[in-house]
């Protein structure tokens, strides 16, 4: 492995009920963070495919995280989302290295396919700072009951030359979805939106 | 006494390779559940109010049960702690309804776990976050073991509701190197040293 981690945190949230009413079975959510040595802190770096590889390593290691959090097979997963929040010496484009050219084809691996564009964020930050995933339906990127994002935070990351990359699996979308759209029964999943 | 009727439950797992120093052999794993529910004597003085303690038992059972499984078994535990926070709509005391069946109920699944389960407790608002205290299962002044873990949620406690937390960790921080009662020398019967 490229990468060095220091830490990895793995959230599960369950919703029972929801503005009084029942949710059966609870929505379930899962976020796994990965705390890492930012191998370009400090300087400038023009060539960025260590942290593309990192990106790959990131991607099967913290999307089989949440799969086997969640306790469900990988075809059970229904959406996806990743974030990385860079230490103070990095640059946001490490961030970007790290989540776009790679992560994605070993995470939809880990969650059994996945046509839709893992939607994505990034900024930088300090230790306890909040990072806030977006996640969306991981076969057609237009269902709406599945526009959600989870929010993931740790207290001591991350520190001024580490990254925090976050990668975030459901097996269900919001709670009580009532704003119509197109909905999971009625998606093809081929490309990638609807 | 009232239901406990409960919104949702979340999970940390985490595993501490290092700090800046070497790797450890085997990370340190650390483990919180938080159970969010609704406060039953929220927005009133309710003068009696220790029945709601035997509601919680299942609660604290389950929310034990499940960091003894995120951890791999009660063999895996050294550390644990508790804590609540309560909804803006309650009181301090509400919480304190909380240490009969969240400590023993871990101590039920952990054998050798005479000593005292470390806690904490707050009124906050949405989003509050809670450092939970952590010593050893066995022995409160082992000093390798002392630590904390942070917990919260963007969306609890709601003013009517209650947070009730559990932690366990399976060892010592990651470079512990501050001496005092070291694990290994416990005697474990006083739950002290």
């Amino acid at each position: 492995m490229t990468v060095k981690i220091r830490k990895i945190a793995v959230n599960i949230e369950e919703t029972h009920r929801e503005i009084g009413q029942e949710i059966s079975p609870a929505t379930r959510k899962a976020v796994a963070v990965a705390v890492i040595e930012n191998p370009f802190a400090g300087r400038y770096e023009a060539d960025l495919s260590v942290l593309m590889d990192i990106g790959a390593e990131l991607g099967e290691v913290l999307g089989r995280k949440c799969v086997e959090a969640l306790g469900i097979t990988p075809a059970q997963a229904e959406s996806y989302g990743k974030s990385a929040m860079v230490g103070e010496n990095g640059e946001l484009e490490h961030a970007a290295a790290i989540l776009h050219p790679k992560l994605g084809a070993p995470l939809r691996v880990e969650v059994e396919k996945g046509a839709a564009l893992v939607p994505s964020s990034k900024k930088m930050g300090s230790p306890g700072q909040v990072l806030d995933v977006p996640l969306g339906h991981k076969g057609a990127a237009y269902v709406r009951s599945h526009f959600d994002g989870i929010e993931v935070r740790l207290n001591d990351a991350p520190r001024a030359n580490e990254i925090m990359v976050a990668v975030a699996v459901t097996d269900s979308g919001r709670p009580l979805p009532r704003v119509g759209g197109l909905t999971h029964a009625e998606a093809i999943g081929k490309d990638g939106l609807r | 006494m009232p239901d406990v009727v409960l919104r949702k439950t979340a999970f940390s797992l985490e595993e501490i390779m290092h700090e800046g120093g070497p790797i450890a052999s085997v990370p340190l794993r650390r483990a919180a559940g938080i159970a969010i529910i609704e406060n039953p004597f929220a927005g009133r003085y309710e003068p009696a109010i220790q029945g709601f303690m035997e509601d919680l038992k299942p609660l604290g059972l389950s929310l034990a049960t499940r960091l003894v499984e995120l951890l791999g078994g009660a063999g895996q535990i050294e550390g644990y702690g508790k804590g609540a926070i309560i909804g803006a709509a309650g009181e301090l005391e509400h919480g304190a309804l909380w240490h009969a069946p969240g400590g023993y109920a871990m101590r039920a699944l952990l054998n050798n776990s005479n000593a005292i389960v470390p806690s904490t407790k707050k009124v906050a608002g949405v989003g509050a976050r809670l450092d939970v205290p952590i010593t050893h299962i066995n022995a409160s002044y082992v000093r390798s073991h002392f630590d904390s873990m942070e917990v919260g949620l963007n969306d609890a406690p709601k003013a009517n509701e209650m947070a009730l937390v559990l932690v366990m960790s399976t060892g010592a921080r990651v470079h512990n190197r501050a001496g005092g009662l070291a694990a290994q020398d416990i005697v474990g019967e006083d739950g002290l040293r």
